[in-house]
């Protein structure tokens, strides 16, 4: 799927430009998007290394155990594939709670951690019905205090900048429950026809 | 209550980094060793990484620059009307998944147009921090691990957009209508 959509985006792209004379913009977007890719991967290096440094020190002193020991009854809920004192446990818990205080940078590096663990546990190149789990909890992103959002209305002189703190909280957790159903389902339909076949 | 999370917000990097590394110190891990060999992995990733979000990237820039994205948009508004759904934030609700730095940008046009406490400046701003960028978020963790084939997970991510999109609206409209 990723593929189609991928090519879909390129070509329906360029065929637009052409009957609309737009292919001077998308000529221009083609080298600055890749430039600017560059600069975005530096930025994300950073902070890989020094969160990936980071919790290397925490694995080897035992604190992502013990952070997966906490809360072990409910993840072990969500994520039935991953066997108990796994380091990709206490990975998705730190990817957890930093995004829950909106720590994106240090979510990344813990996320992408979380993801290299389960593809060891897995072993193969796809997608596993774990990582899929991960990866919607992750896009619903629950966060305590959406400061980006905030800061654009203080900027427009919001009365009440923050009045939207309840309302962005309640329609990520609804979404997150909602996914994690769907998510469940087509787990289900896989496994049929996985017998099936 | 906001004050006392944006002050833990702050406080938290540091006082996890000095956490660990009392933790380090009384458990005897060679500390600055382990720095070093965890980062060297996240170099690595990085380097992995790049291909994947570079040619996703550029594929969004062409889309997004030819204006087929706007043009789409424009063909969706009657639509979006005659099922009662406020097409002044539907940009908004086609790019986040597909866009994080364009969403911003639609975000903060939107609230600029509207005023941030009007409905539409209010829907918005809770669409924009509840979801986020499905697309850059799969490409970035499957990106540095190499995982090429995704499975249903992009399908998955989507759906679960749409339900962002759809529980923004009804969650904003029962609170501030």
């Amino acid at each position: 799927m990723v593929n189609i959509v991928w090519a879909l985006m390129a070509i329906i792209g360029i065929l637009y430009a052409m009957v609309n004379g737009t292919m001077d913009q998308v000529n221009e977007a083609i080298f600055d998007s890749a430039a600017d890719t560059i600069t975005l991967v530096i930025s994300l290096c950073s902070v890989l290394i020094f969160w990936l440094g980071m919790m290397r020190i925490a694995e080897k002193a035992g604190l992502l155990n013990g952070l997966s020991k906490l809360f072990r009854p409910i993840v072990k809920k969500l994520f039935p594939e991953i066997p108990d004192n796994h380091p990709a446990m206490g990975y998705i818990l730190a990817n957890f709670s930093a995004n829950l205080f909106g720590l994106g940078n240090a979510a990344t590096p813990m996320g992408i951690k979380a993801m290299h663990e389960l593809k060891k546990l897995e072993g193969t190149d796809k997608a596993s019905n774990s990582m899929i789990t991960f990866l919607i909890i992750n896009t619903s992103s629950i966060t305590l205090i959406p400061t980006t959002v905030i800061a654009i209305r203080m900027q427009y002189g919001s009365a009440n900048p923050t009045e939207i703190v309840g309302s962005t909280i309640l329609a990520s957790i609804c979404t997150t429950i909602a996914a994690i159903m769907i998510d469940r389902y087509l787990r289900s339909k896989r496994k049929v026809k996985h017998r099936n076949g | 209550m906001v004050e006392v999370i944006t002050t833990i917000s702050i406080w938290i990097i540091p006082v996890t980094i000095c956490f660990i590394l009392i933790i380090a110190l009384i458990k005897k891990v060679p500390a600055y060793e382990a720095f070093v060999e965890g980062g060297k992995e996240g170099l690595k990733m990085s380097v992995s990484l790049l291909p994947f979000l570079l040619g996703m990237m550029v594929a969004i820039g062409i889309l997004r620059s030819s204006g087929a994205m706007d043009a789409f948009i424009g063909l969706l508004d009657p639509v979006l009307d005659k099922i009662g759904f406020p097409s002044e934030v539907a940009p908004l609700a086609l790019i986040r998944s597909i866009s994080g730095t364009a969403a911003l940008g639609v975000t903060a046009e939107i609230i600029q147009t509207y005023g941030p406490d009007s409905f539409i400046g209010r829907l918005a701003s809770t669409m924009q921090g509840s979801t986020d960028t499905t697309l850059y978020i799969l490409t970035v963790y499957f990106g540095a691990v190499g995982v090429k084939k995704m499975g249903e997970a992009l399908k998955v991510g989507l759906i679960a957009d749409f339900i962002g999109i759809i529980m923004s609206v009804i969650i904003v409209t029962w609170l501030f209508l």
